[in-house]
This record gives C-alpha cells, sequence and structure tokens, in this order.
C-alpha cells in the first residue's frame, strides 16, 4: 500500500492504496468522485480527462501516486462559462463523454492561448490567433461521444473562444 | 391546444435539456456511480473457447488476491432460473440477450461467454484477481466463420410486424428482360454500438427484495425479467436508470452483466457493482449481425423501375438472437413493378446479435441505396431524378395507404440547401489539389410505431404538475420533450412541470427503442392531460370559477390537487394493457405504412493517393411528422449520421474466422467517428404533422442512420469512379 496525499478541487486528501491504482479509480471509488467517467480504462475515448494543473490529461493512463503533489480539478471542481454552453448548444446526449469533454476543452483553450500547435496549425500557432472550428476539432478528437453530440460540442467550445 | 402564459405554443421550441446542469456538473449519477455501505465490485471472467465443457477451474490465484471476497463459477454460484424461450404472449421474455443460464452451466457457447466472476473490496483487486483464474476446457467443434456458413442460411421466419420476405408480381422475371440492369452484392461487417458508458449494474438484496441501479433501455422488462431468474415477485424488485449513458439497442435486453451482479450480490450478500470492461462490452454484449446482401435492378430507358430484389443473409446464434429487417426498405422506397424480397439467416457459435440503431434498415439501405445510385449511372439520370420518377403514391409491395409520406419535398428542400444542382454529372471530373471532391445523395427510412406507455399526471393546487412514467432517458432529450407536451396540454409554464422517469416503481413504459418512445409516452401524457381538463373543467363548473387558472379552481374547490392515470400496471390492468397493445400495433401495421424518410446530401473528399476520406460537407432534410423540440431531435438526427459514418468509414469487428474471437475489442481497435471526423451538419425538418401518430410524431432516434452509408458510398463513386460495395470503406479498398 502507498500512502499519499492528494489535492483535488481544492481540498487535501489522504489515500492509502495500492501504488497500481490508477488516478481514475482513486477520484470515482475512493474519493467518491464519480463525476469523471470511465469509457473504456485503456486512454482511448478522453470520457476520464481531468486537469492536472490545468494541463488536460487521461486519469485512467495515470497513477495515483504519480499525481500525490499535484493540483487536479475534476468536473465537480469547474465552474466554467462552458458548461452552460454545452447546454445551450446542446452539446452532449446521453451526458457520459460530458465531463470529459468539459475538462478536455479548458485544457485545450489553454493549450491553443500557449501557442501549442496541432494537425491542422501545422507550426506553433501565434498568439491571438483565432481558434477555428477546423483547430477545435482536431484538437478535441481524443473525446469521443458515441451520441454523436460533435456538433453541439464545436459550437459551445467556439463560442466560449470567441 | 392551450397557449402558454406569454402566448407561445411551447411544442417546437428549442428548448434546454431539464437534465443539462446535472451532466454538466458531474451531479448525474449513472448505473455505476452509486454508493452503498459495503459495496464490492465485481470483474468478469471470459470463456476462451467458442464450444466446450468447462472441465475445471482453478480459481486458487484468484482467491489469494488481498481483497477478494469470493470467485463465482458454475461450481459454487447460486441456482438461478433458465430464461424462458420468447414468446410475444410475454414481452419480457423477449429481454433475454441469451438462452444461457449463467454461472449455473459447464457449456460455453461462444468466445466471451462469462464462465466466472470475482467479487472483491475493489474493482483493481477484481480485476488483477478475474486474470488470475484458470479455466480448462474440453472444445467442441465451432461454427464461427459467418462468410463460409453463407450459403448455408436458411429462410428467416417472420411475424406481422417483421415479414420474412415479400413479393409483388415475378422480379426474376421482369429482370431477365429489362433493358437497363444492375445486380451486385454488397456486404457489412458486426457492429458494435460502444455507447461510451459500459453496461454498468449495482445490486442491492436487502432480504428477498432487489434494488438494482442498470444501464439499461428496458426498465419495465428487465423488472420482469429478473424477477424471474431469481424466483422473487415482480413486485420485490426494483430496477433504476434515470441516466443511462448512451444505449443505441445494445443495452435493450439484459445481457450477462446485469444477471452476474444481481447473482453476485445474491451469493456474497453485499452491494455489488460491476462495470463492463470495454473488451467486455464486446464479447458479451450482442452485436449488429455481418451482412451479405443482394440487389438487383431491373429498369426501362426511361429509369422507371420493373424489378426490384433484395436478399440478405444475416446470423444468429444457437443461443439466441434477433431477426433482422434488413430488406424491409425495398418494400417501401420505389414503386417498382415486381418486387421480390427474402431474407436468411446462418446459426453460428457466436454471441447472439441484437438490435443496433435502425436493425435491418441501417445496413440494408446501404446496399438498395447503393444500388440505386448505381443504376442512375447506368441510366445517366441524375440520382435524384431517378428517385422522383420511382416515388410510389402507395406502399409498394403491398398498395396500403401511408399515413403521410412527404419525401419529395424532403428531397427538394435538401437538394436547394445544400446545391446539389452544383453537382457535374461525371465521376471524378472534380479536383481541389491532391482531393477529388464528390456529393452523394440516398434516401433515409424508418418505420413508425406507437406502443402504449402507463402514465400518471397530477395537477397541484401550487400550479405544478407531475408527470410520472417510467420511461428510459439515455440522451434522447425524453424528460424535455414530455415537460413540453403536458405544459402545452395543460396551459402552464414549462417550468410548472416535472417529469418523474427512470424507475421501475413509476407506471410502466415501453422500452427505449424502434423509435418510438417519445410518440408512445406524449400518447398517454396527451390522454391524461385530457382527463385533468375535462376534471377541472367540471371543478371550475361546480365552483363557479370557469376560465380562472388550475390554481384558483383548485383552491376555491379545497382540492389540494387532481391526478389522471393512463393505463394500468394492476395484473389484470397490465396484461389487458399488453393484448391491446400489441393488437393495436397489428391493427396499424395493417391500415398503414407509417414511416420518418428524409434525404441525406454530402460531400467527400477522398485523397487521390492515400485513399483517405473526409466527409466535407453534410445537408439532410427530414419528414420526421412533427419536431417537438429543435434542439433535442436534431441532435437525435445529427447523431445518427455521425454513426452513419462511422459505419461507412471505419466500424468493423475483426473476427478470427479460426477461433471466432473478436481481434479489435477496444476503442482503439473498434474505430467510431472522433470529431475530427464530422463535418457541420445542415439539419432541415419538414415539421408536418402525421395524422395518425401523437401529435404528428414519427421518431427521429434511427431515421437519421439509415441511408447515410450509402450517401457516402456513392459520393465516394461520384469523387473517384470505384464502386466500393463492402463496408466499411477503408483507404485500403481505394487505392488498389
Amino acid at each position: 500500500m502507498a500512502e499519499l496525499r492528494v489535492r483535488v478541487n481544492g481540498a487535501d486528501h489522504l489515500l492509502d492504496i495500492p501504488p497500481q491504482v490508477s488516478l481514475l479509480d482513486a477520484l470515482r471509488e475512493h474519493l467518491g468522485l464519480t463525476g469523471t467517467k470511465k469509457g473504456c480504462d485503456q486512454g482511448a475515448c478522453g470520457a476520464c480527462t481531468v486537469l492536472a494543473d490545468g494541463e488536460r490529461i487521461n486519469a485512467c493512463l495515470a497513477l495515483a501516486v504519480q499525481y500525490a503533489d499535484r493540483e487536479i480539478t475534476t468536473i465537480e471542481g469547474i465552474d466554467h462559462p462552458i458548461q452552460e454552453a454545452f447546454v445551450r448548444h446542446d452539446g452532449f446526449q446521453c451526458g457520459y463523454c460530458t465531463s470529459g469533454q468539459i475538462c478536455s476543452a479548458i485544457g485545450m483553450l489553454a493549450e491553443h492561448k500557449d501557442g501549442m500547435p496541432s494537425a491542422v496549425t501545422g507550426e506553433p500557432s501565434a498568439e491571438g490567433e483565432e481558434l477555428t472550428d477546423e483547430e477545435i476539432r482536431e484538437r478535441m478528437s481524443g473525446n469521443l461521444c458515441r451520441c454523436g453530440a460533435y456538433h453541439g460540442i464545436v459550437e459551445a467550445i467556439g463560442e466560449v473562444a470567441r | 391546444m392551450t397557449r402558454t402564459v406569454d402566448g407561445e405554443h411551447l411544442v417546437g421550441q428549442p428548448i434546454d435539456r431539464i437534465d443539462g446542469p446535472a451532466k454538466t456538473t458531474g451531479g448525474a449519477r449513472f448505473s455505476a456511480e452509486h454508493a452503498y455501505p459495503g459495496l464490492t465490485h465485481a470483474a468478469l471472467v471470459p470463456a476462451t473457447v467458442s464450444r466446450g465443457r468447462i472441465t475445471a477451474i482453478d480459481t486458487a490465484a484468484a482467491a489469494a488476491v488481498p481483497g477478494v471476497i469470493t470467485v463465482l463459477t458454475h461450481g459454487n454460484a447460486p441456482k438461478l432460473n433458465p430464461p424462458k424461450r420468447p414468446t410475444p404472449a410475454n414481452l419480457s421474455t423477449l429481454v433475454s440477450g441469451t438462452q444461457v443460464n449463467y454461472l449455473n452451466t459447464d457449456e460455453v457457447h461462444w468466445d466471451g461467454q462469462p464462465v466466472a466472476v470475482v467479487v472483491a473490496e475493489t474493482s483493481h483487486a477484481a480485476r488483477e484477481a478475474a486474470a488470475l483464474v484458470h479455466v480448462s476446457y474440453e472444445r467442441l467443434p465451432a461454427v464461427v466463420d459467418f462468410a463460409a456458413e453463407e450459403p448455408n442460411a436458411v429462410a428467416q421466419k417472420g411475424n406481422p410486424v417483421m415479414p420474412g420476405s415479400a413479393k409483388k408480381g415475378d422480379a426474376d422475371a421482369a429482370l431477365a428482360v429489362a433493358p437497363v440492369t444492375v445486380d451486385a452484392r454488397y456486404t457489412t461487417p458486426q457492429h458494435h454500438h460502444n455507447a461510451l458508458e459500459p453496461h454498468a449494474t449495482t445490486a442491492v438484496w436487502q432480504g428477498d427484495e432487489l434494488t438494482v441501479h442498470d444501464s439499461t433501455q428496458s426498465i419495465t422488462w428487465l423488472r420482469k425479467h429478473l424477477a424471474l431468474r431469481f424466483g422473487v415477485p415482480e413486485a420485490k424488485v426494483r430496477v433504476l436508470a434515470p441516466f443511462v449513458g448512451g444505449g443505441f439497442g445494445g443495452k435493450g435486453f439484459a445481457w450477462p452483466g446485469t444477471i452476474i451482479a444481481v447473482l453476485a450480490a445474491r451469493a456474497t450478500g453485499r452491494p455489488v457493482r460491476l462495470l463492463l470492461t470495454r473488451e467486455d462490452v464486446h464479447r458479451a454484449v450482442g452485436a449488429r449481425t455481418p451482412s451479405a446482401q443482394r440487389v438487383a435492378l431491373g429498369a426501362d430507358t426511361g429509369g422507371r423501375l420493373t424489378a426490384l430484389v433484395h436478399t440478405s443473409v444475416t446470423r444468429t446464434s444457437r443461443v439466441g438472437g434477433q431477426p433482422e429487417q434488413v430488406t424491409a426498405p425495398a418494400q417501401h422506397l420505389y414503386d417498382a413493378t415486381n418486387i421480390r424480397t427474402a431474407q436468411s439467416q446462418t446459426t453460428l457459435d457466436w454471441m447472439p446479435n441484437t438490435s443496433m440503431r435502425a436493425p435491418g434498415d441501417a445496413i440494408g439501405s446501404f446496399a438498395l441505396e447503393s444500388a440505386i445510385d448505381e443504376l442512375a449511372g447506368e441510366l445517366g439520370i441524375d440520382p435524384v431524378e431517378l428517385r422522383m420518377r420511382n416515388e410510389p403514391e402507395r406502399n409498394p409491395i403491398d398498395g396500403k395507404r401511408f399515413s403521410h409520406r412527404m419525401l419529395r419535398e424532403a428531397y427538394a428542400l435538401g437538394a436547394r440547401r445544400f446545391g446539389w444542382e452544383n453537382r457535374s454529372p461525371e465521376p471524378r471530373s472534380t479536383r481541389d489539389g491532391r482531393w477529388l471532391v464528390g456529393m452523394g445523395v440516398a434516401t433515409a427510412y424508418h418505420p413508425a410505431m406507437q406502443f402504449t406507455a402507463n402514465v400518471t399526471v397530477r395537477l397541484a393546487a401550487d400550479g405544478t404538475v407531475t408527470v410520472r412514467c417510467g420511461f428510459q432517458e439515455m440522451g434522447m432529450g425524453n424528460a424535455t420533450v414530455q415537460a413540453q407536451i403536458a405544459a402545452d396540454a395543460l396551459g402552464v409554464p414549462f417550468e410548472a412541470v416535472r417529469v418523474e422517469y427512470g424507475d421501475s416503481a413509476l407506471p410502466a413504459s415501453v422500452m427505449a427503442g424502434g423509435s418510438m418512445q417519445t410518440s408512445t409516452v406524449a400518447g398517454s401524457v396527451l390522454a391524461a392531460c385530457g382527463k385533468l381538463t375535462r376534471r377541472l373543467s367540471t371543478l371550475a363548473r361546480r365552483t363557479g370559477m370557469q376560465g380562472r387558472t388550475p390554481t384558483e379552481i383548485l383552491t376555491a374547490a379545497r382540492v389540494p390537487f387532481i391526478d389522471a392515470a393512463v393505463g394500468s400496471d394492476t395484473r389484470l390492468g397490465a396484461l389487458a394493457g399488453q393484448a391491446r397493445m400489441l393488437a393495436k400495433v397489428v391493427r396499424d401495421q395493417r391500415t398503414w405504412a407509417k414511416a420518418a424518410c428524409g434525404a441525406h446530401f454530402c460531400e467527400v473528399r477522398v485523397d487521390a493517393d492515400t485513399g483517405e476520406v473526409r466527409v466535407s460537407r453534410w445537408t439532410a432534410a427530414f419528414d420526421v411528422g412533427r419536431v417537438i423540440n429543435r434542439k433535442t431531435a436534431f441532435s437525435q438526427l445529427r447523431g445518427g449520421i455521425v454513426m452513419g459514418i462511422g459505419m461507412a468509414l471505419f466500424e468493423e469487428a475483426l473476427v478470427d474466422r479460426r477461433t471466432g474471437r473478436i481481434m479489435n475489442p477496444s476503442l482503439s481497435g473498434y474505430h467510431v467517428p472522433v470529431h475530427a471526423d464530422v463535418p457541420p451538419i445542415d439539419i432541415a425538418c419538414l415539421d408536418e404533422p402525421d395524422p395518425t401518430m401523437p401529435l404528428g410524431i414519427l421518431g427521429v432516434g434511427e431515421v437519421g442512420i439509415t441511408g447515410v452509408a450509402a450517401a457516402i458510398a456513392n459520393a465516394i463513386h461520384h469523387a473517384t469512379g470505384s464502386r466500393i460495395r463492402d463496408l466499411p470503406i477503408t483507404p485500403d479498398k481505394l487505392v488498389t
């Protein structure tokens, strides 16, 4: 067992868990934060996306012990205009991928602001460059939505970004 | 219809989903997210042979993993009643995904059948231990290769709702003499629903009372099924499913995970949570059958169809499985002089197939609508024009009247919005740098049905309305839509209506499937609201409060609330209701051909060197009857199109033909569309009510996916000159 202190949504928690426990299982099963979803447990769907010091990560591919000293933000700790935009633009149907889409979008907006390139940009983007819908689609492609609510998700993110 | 306070009808408005705040804040609790004291976690052990007998199971290593409570196998699991054979006399029997009595038998019927379950204090302990369970088998000969079995297919049995075959005139003779013909074979692979939420169950026994949180599309039937399997009265079973993380048919039936979670809870006396792994979702839940189809068309030189033959082979299993109406579109779409459709099935040692979004119609429309496009090419007639020349006045196969059909109008609207007139008729005639550009079109069609649902509606003196109905919500927006309908019917604001759903303790509803839930529940909600309105009028007359608000009337009458119920859940009432429902469905089917339909227009760009296909534009115009909520209805139609894009370009379960095992049981191996694969999707609806359906609703859940794969295949042909008849259309098929 490994004893660790994790900081989630601004609160410290003490955990005593085996070292192989993923951050996702630690959040859902040990801290009762079930807003972060398990869709594949293999890093293929993005439903478990959370923010670690503001960067988006797949919590299923992260060991909890690796994140002992990091600031983790889950959907329960998010208060962002994008949440309302998702509702207005119908950026979800069943809601299972939504937590991950929202966390991922917030992380993605920060990446874009920092000039991080994508396959669409081709090279580092200039500061203040507009985030096109094509860019949003490319940068959000790690978050699957089987209901196919992509149209509304892109609209919602675009509205908040511009 | 009553107007609301601000003078606007709510029906038709693009109102935000009422569960939006819960779903965007992490507050929505799905079936694997309910906390119980002493909660345990389960993990399944899949069989590794397609057919055989278990000779031994070594659980010692698994049991030694810290935190493991028990390992259940057929040697020590509690007894379970076997599932009943499906019969229309008891619709709940249809809900059994397979005929296997899990962990009560040493027989293995498919690769992936769960043969043991580990129950542990944590999910990681359960998963680790499940990997350590060692099962030995006596292998038996198994038939697992669909392609090899195709010649052995036998005719599929039909029923009044889904005929196995149909005939008008002599299509084969007409085909032989037709001046212009197309005769081609099309194939579609096995598709998996892959809802983002893996199937999840939390099962809690308290004495002989069972509470199950389950990701089900069939609350009422699952409750009956669990009562039957576990030998307890139905009244002792409660199924809860207020949030279901997508279904698409894959959560319509009771699959092994649900049954085994309940069994494990009974064995351990503790609450059990079982969230399937993504691999389990592929190996322990039914999928859409693969298909091999033939479409043969004969036409005169003016493009009038004289012969239409559509036949299909699909697969079922020795332990269950659904027939699919693959050739149904051929019975409804074209005014051909002679028609023959025939469906047959092979029986394999496989996980039973199950309904997936527009079962039959989704894959059947790929073949038929591809073939029509091929015929248009042979004739040198625009594919939209060819369809219009063969648009029927009555249902082609049997001359039944259409309750409503506006396919011509849908095509006209879609063509205008898309800019179809800009298409050059020649294939491979438009190039944009390395991209070959093409446009394609296809018809969408899905039958409409209405069943019955039990509903109670309460109008309280404080002006609030409570609608209670045990329907399912897996992303369709049904609660929002029913609140709109009730608010309009009673003349109260949207905010005054609360809808309770997703719980078997509520009045029984239909399953969510067949695009029938919204219209079915709406019919009952309207009837209940009608009763309430009449009661309110009586009270108003009695108290001299005519023309006053419900609150004023109820206050004057000193009545805290009034209730109205439609349908009954008592034993006799329920049986009578089920009989009435079946009779109505069959009668409706005999009287009318009713369906939602539409026209898909798409543009694709194909990399001339690599064969990479990008869908770059989409317009779809639909006749789905009345649209209750533009926002949620359009989302469902778009969702169908997105899944159709997956079907056209990516989705394929790869099956090892020697072992019968799926080789890509993951979301990294089984590709579904991602953000970058989906262009903006322009949706238009004619919004004309169907005269035979409640509020004129025809249903939007499934029609969206029909025709999509054909529209893309047709656009790819237009772009490249290559006709691909085998899904998915991957780059390797385009660069050869």
